[in-house]
């Protein structure tokens, strides 16, 4: 899979669900190639309305989106139904269902590339596996190697250490990498402030834009306050802050 | 044998393979997509498109067409207002149409008695229900197979679907519709309460023996049309109803399945689904 040059400009955006009052506005950032993004926020707080409106799923109250390559989406792999028969390969292959004609077989070269995409991530020897009998790591690895398949420039990944062990979550850092080193773009949404801070920038959204900018100078006390409210617990002397988390099933 | 012979039995044995195959396969999608309480809802609300044609001298095609738009419509809306929650509209809007068709049927003007509507009248099958069963099978296997990446992604991952080139709303609501048309071309035959047998036990059997979806839906399509086989040589055989046999034929496969693979393993709603999914999923 070649370097690209993908690259993502926002510019006060505002995107709303239906006719009501925007759910996230005033969000302006550009991401260059290879560029890792942490989007920081509470429950609610417009994570998922911002990948949505990426993806082109909702109306752009205001604001523009430019987007160079394609995006594909990355879901938290507690989300995919675990019961449903296919397997490891079939999930990377759905990559390239967009671009085949409902009568056509998926094209060798594509199935080519569902079968590197999966040794990338390193999945090879389990791509026959049943993909709800994969582990957590495992599982999103394979839904990264799906993305890889759409050749997507730009992916925003849901919470992709969310129910992973350590050594899935080393293996995954790993695979991460290795799509920066490639010039695409990634958003990465994550509840965890420490982990914001490996990456290249950080966007810190509740329900409008916070902040934005390399984590060192933009995760302050002031900005984590602003983002988390109430939620946010500072520990060893303001060095360190935890997000408490709420978990809602009712997004 | 005596079904050899009758030029009737051999029609309706042509109707009931044909109608079995087409929906078993379709029921593997139904079951997959959690549908199955919908779709029964669906075939009950017919009943006073039915009896209103009936009573009207319309053909009953009509009726029950028009019973089922108006309700996979109402179905389709329900289960977007996740505040009232899908399973009690969709019952309130179900047995409101139930009884209002039933009440309609006890009036002294409609031809056909209730029975006929209820339980069908496999052995009355002509040249036109054969064409139109076979018009079905053609109409449901083009639809699934034109459709199957996308039902798949709508399965499989609804939310990562839009990105992948499907749109899981549209899908649901063709995957009704297609519904509603295999529930008109079978109900004449089947009757209002059986048609869902064929539907849901051959789908529910293959669900639990196979073991990729393309299997199961082959597999379905071969036990719909087998139950379909086995009820109607069975009823006429020991002389009892064709359309209440042809059910119980269906059932009793699933239950043969289901003693050969216990559940636990790969059936619809098994044990293999998390329980932050089964939440997540909401219904």
């Amino acid at each position: 899979m070649s370097a690209r040059a993908a690259r993502l400009d926002v510019d006060g955006l505002a995107a709303s669900y239906g006719a009501g009052p925007p759910a996230l506005r005033d969000v302006s950032f550009s991401a260059r190639a290879g560029q890792a993004v942490a989007v920081l926020g509470p429950n609610g707080g417009g994570k998922t309305t911002l990948f949505r409106a990426l993806l082109g799923e909702l109306g752009t109250v205001a604001g523009s989106v430019a987007i160079g390559g394609a995006v594909a989406y990355v879901p938290q792999t507690e989300r995919s139904r675990l019961d449903f028969p296919v397997s490891a390969l079939d999930v990377a292959l759905m990559g390239a269902y967009e671009r085949t004609p409902w009568y056509r077989r998926i094209a060798a070269p594509d199935r080519a590339l569902a079968r590197a995409a999966l040794e990338r991530v390193g999945l090879a020897e389990h791509e026959r596996r049943r993909f709800g009998e994969l582990s957590g790591g495992q599982r999103q690895r394979a839904l990264v190697a799906r993305a890889l398949v759409q050749d997507a420039g730009v992916l925003l990944l849901d919470e992709p250490f969310a129910g992973v062990d350590s050594t899935s979550e080393e293996a995954i850092m790993g695979i991460l990498d290795g799509l920066r080193a490639d010039g695409r773009v990634l958003l990465i949404a994550t509840h965890d402030v420490e982990q914001a801070r490996r990456w290249d920038r950080v966007l810190c959204l509740r329900g409008a834009q916070v902040a934005y900018g390399p984590p060192a100078s933009t995760l302050t006390n002031a900005v984590l306050e602003a983002t988390y409210g109430e939620e946010i617990v500072m520990l060893d002397c303001g060095h360190r802050a935890v997000a408490i988390q709420h978990h809602d099933h009712a997004h | 044998m005596q079904i050899l012979h009758s030029g009737l039995l051999q029609r309706a044995l042509v109707e009931i393979v044909v109608l079995g195959a087409a929906c078993g396969a379709l029921g593997v999608w139904l079951l997959h997509l959690r549908h199955a309480y919908a779709a029964e809802s669906l075939a009950h609300a017919m009943l006073p498109g039915l009896v209103i044609a009936s009573l009207l001298g319309i053909p009953l095609l009509l009726g029950a067409g028009a019973g089922v738009l108006a309700t996979a419509a109402l179905i389709a809306l329900a289960t977007r207002d996740a505040r009232v929650g899908s399973e009690v509209a969709v019952g309130v809007t179900v047995t409101t149409a139930f009884g209002l068709g039933a009440v309609l049927a006890l009036s002294p003007d409609v031809p056909v008695g209730l029975d006929k509507l209820l339980f069908g009248d496999l052995l009355g099958a002509g040249t036109a229900d054969l064409l139109a069963a076979g018009a079905l099978a053609l109409l449901i296997a083009l639809a699934l197979a034109a459709g199957h990446r996308r039902l798949a992604l709508t399965v499989f991952d609804p939310v990562a679907a839009p990105s992948l080139g499907a749109r899981p709303a549209r899908v649901e609501l063709a995957l009704l519709a297609l519904l509603g048309v295999a529930f008109v071309a079978a109900v004449l035959s089947l009757g209002n309460l059986l048609v869902f047998a064929l539907l849901v036990a051959p789908a529910a059997a293959a669900i639990r023996i196979a073991h990729g979806v393309a299997s199961q839906l082959w597999l379905a399509a071969g036990l719909g049309a087998g139950a379909g086989l086995v009820g109607l040589v069975a009823s006429a055989e020991l002389d009892v109803a064709a359309g209440g046999s042809v059910a119980l034929a269906a059932v009793a496969l699933y239950a043969l399945a289901a003693l050969a693979r216990p559940a636990g393993g790969r059936g619809v709603g098994g044990t293999r689904r998390s329980p932050v999914e089964a939440l997540g999923a909401g219904r």
